[in-house]
């Protein structure tokens, strides 16, 4: 699992049918000092994530179907928590 | 997934079983800034609606297998999405 902030929300009226009800969001990923990467992935959320909030991303497609309940669908990143604190070394 | 501007479309008439009638796009994958990175590639369209210089977000490998109306295509990239805007938020 990754962990990211969530940044933007992406509008999209013409999708795959799985993306139907989800809200798709723009996570730019971190480091464990809370830096960005530079790198960001588009998340389905499943926990009600909000702007700004640091999120905790699975990005597997595999368990991302198991977390959707849906066995064919074409989705690799979701966010799974909402992080509250990150504690690294001392 | 992740977002590319739609710079082209390929046609091919010889394609293996399972393909024929899909819409290939060539794609110009981009950063969270709108920005080229990395190289073009060639995917498949599974919404069948997107065209040149169209914002889009695309899945990879097995996702992109069973994003098709028929699943488990030999493909590797599939347009799932297209974006009409995204809402940014302050930090």
């Amino acid at each position: 699992m990754k962990i990211g902030r969530v940044t933007g929300a992406v509008v999209s009226t013409i999708h795959h049918p799985i993306v139907t009800g989800h809200r798709l969001l723009m996570v730019d990923l971190l480091a464990f000092d809370g830096e960005a990467t530079g790198d960001y992935v588009l998340a389905m959320d499943t926990v009600g994530a909000g702007a700004g909030e640091t999120v905790l991303i699975l990005d597997e497609g595999n368990g991302a179907r198991q977390v959707l309940d849906e066995p064919e669908a074409p989705i690799r990143a979701v966010i799974v928590g909402v992080v509250d604190e990150v504690s690294v070394g001392d | 997934m992740h977002l590319a501007r739609v710079m082209g479309t390929v046609v091919a008439s010889t394609i293996t079983p399972g393909l024929e009638g899909t819409r290939l796009l060539i794609l110009q994958p981009l950063d969270r800034r709108l920005e080229p990175r990395g190289e073009n590639i060639v995917a498949a369209d599974a919404v069948d609606m997107a065209g040149p210089d169209e914002l889009v977000y695309f899945v990879a490998s097995r996702e992109a297998a069973v994003a098709m109306p028929e699943t488990f295509v030999p493909i590797d990239h599939a347009v799932v999405g297209i974006v009409d805007q995204i809402h940014e938020v302050e930090p």
